[in-house]
């Protein structure tokens, strides 16, 4: 346990000290959303219309950004190997490196949503299932971009080819977040899509490691 | 004792034996030739001329005959391929790693027939060439599933890695089917139910249905030739360096 731990605080650190490259996501969703306006129009209805459904895609386009790093400085400096080499199950390292990466990449897109969402005059029953779809979302984002993270590790510019091979397995988390926004906005109820949501979420959670130690072992064998 | 589950298994490593398996298709090719041509020669002329034409659609619902099949082998090939990869992954056969290979380009090449084939059948029908279906969608999806796969195995310098690779993504993109499937048919649209239900007699009339069956042994069988042929290309090249492919040269020269 007090290896998990010290595995947590390490991840933490680490990612403390790179917080500049932490804020590149949320800058870029910021930025992609002021696209918008300037790109279909500045009026507030056509925006409304569309900010359930965009907020979603521009989360999810940021969570790509940043899932690259993941595992790359841990593979290029030699600590994945070492982290391999160690007694302890690579499955709960996966997810724990995961989890972190969320903490702080993920969690600030969730904080974040609410204020892109009144520049996009999301109505005011779609905050708070915006913002709970995301938390949910997210998370799954990080898990199933973990995937893609560890099997391109290796390569050299791995950025494109991780979006190519990733975006794909987005589609269900993108489906079920914004159709919860929308049914919000709509006035229906949006507790069945954010249920399927929060269980796809735990299956990925579950699952997604497995996959990842594969990856990430073919990537080090390379 | 330890005689038995050796023998057991026998049938299986050899069946991984490239050797072994160009020289068994070898002996197959030929009737699959034969069997293909025969199964499209005969869907085709049946489908196209003499199948009578549809009350609504009139003629152009012929084009049921290649869009129904080339959808068929688009999903059944990307099982394929996933279940390929994950024999290579598990007991590290070379062959079903070429099994892979062989069956992505394939398989990607299907189902852009298939989306195209819709297209061309949407707009006389729809009058439209694109809409946003649950169905049309996720075949899209299934085509950058593919193109996933496919570039994730050029993107690898060494061709280990790169089929390994690639075969965990086709596992994860085989669990992800139902998923995208399921979650796509949300909106559920414009396109027709499914017509063929393993589970109950087709909506169709037989004199269209008959054809149409036909066309599916067809694609089937002609997936198979092409997957064959696409993978004896595959061992050549890898084992261009053995001794059985030299005397094959030889014995050709």
């Amino acid at each position: 346990m007090k290896v998990y731990n010290r595995l947590f605080s390490r991840e933490l650190l680490l990612a403390y000290r790179n917080r500049g490259e932490l804020a590149n996501p949320l800058i870029f969703f910021l930025m992609v959303t002021s696209l918008l306006p300037l790109g279909v129009s500045p009026e507030p209805g056509v925006l409304s219309m569309i900010a359930p459904g965009m907020i979603w895609v521009v989360a999810l386009l940021s969570s790509l950004l940043s899932l690259d790093g993941l595992f790359k400085s841990d593979y290029e400096d030699g600590c994945l190997e070492q982290l391999m080499l160690m007694p302890v199950s690579l499955y709960l390292v996966v997810m724990l490196k995961v989890l972190v990466h969320w903490l702080v990449s993920g969690l600030p897109l969730v904080v974040f949503a609410p204020l892109l969402a009144t520049m996009l005059f999301l109505p005011d029953a779609g905050y708070l299932p915006m913002v709970s779809s995301l938390l949910l979302g997210t998370l799954s984002l990080s898990f199933i971009g973990a995937i893609g993270a560890g099997l391109t590790v290796s390569l050299r510019r791995s950025g494109q080819l991780l979006s190519v091979i990733i975006m794909p397995l987005y589609i269900p988390v993108l489906i079920f977040g914004a159709s919860t926004v929308r049914n919000a906005v709509e006035g229906f109820s949006y507790l069945a899509p954010l249920l399927i949501l929060a269980a796809f979420t735990c299956a990925a959670v579950a699952f997604a490691p497995l996959a990842v130690v594969a990856a990430l072992q073919l990537s080090v064998d390379e | 004792m330890s005689k038995a589950p050796t023998r057991k298994w026998t049938w299986f490593h050899r069946f991984g034996s490239p050797k072994w398996f160009y020289h068994f298709s070898s002996g197959l090719l030929p009737w699959l030739w034969l069997a293909v041509a025969l199964c499209l020669v005969a869907g085709l002329v049946w489908g196209l001329a003499f199948a009578p034409a549809d009350a609504k659609q009139g003629n152009s619902f012929r084009i049921i005959y290649i869009h129904v099949p080339t959808s068929f082998l688009a999903l059944a090939g990307y099982y394929l391929m996933a279940l390929a990869g994950a024999v290579g992954l598990v007991w590290r056969i070379k062959l079903a790693m070429w099994v892979l290979r062989a069956a992505a380009p394939l398989g990607a090449v299907l189902t852009f027939i298939s989306l195209f084939s819709g297209a061309i059948w949407g707009k006389p029908t729809w009058g439209t060439w694109w809409v946003w279906d649950a169905r049309i969608t996720s075949m899209l999806i299934l085509f950058f599933l593919y193109l996933g796969v496919i570039a994730l195995q050029q993107a690898f310098q060494n061709e280990e890695g790169a089929n390994r690779a690639s075969a965990v993504l086709a596992l994860v993109g085989m669990v992800n089917i139902p998923i995208i499937y399921k979650s796509v048919d949300w909106w559920n649209t414009l396109h027709q139910p499914a017509t063929i239900k393993m589970t109950e007699a087709p909506s169709m009339h037989p004199d269209m249905w008959h054809p149409l069956l036909l066309m599916i042994v067809a694609f089937y069988l002609f997936y198979a030739l092409v997957l064959i042929l696409n993978l004896r290309c595959e061992i050549l090249r890898h084992e261009s360096r053995s001794q059985w492919v030299r005397e094959l040269c030889k014995s050709r020269s």
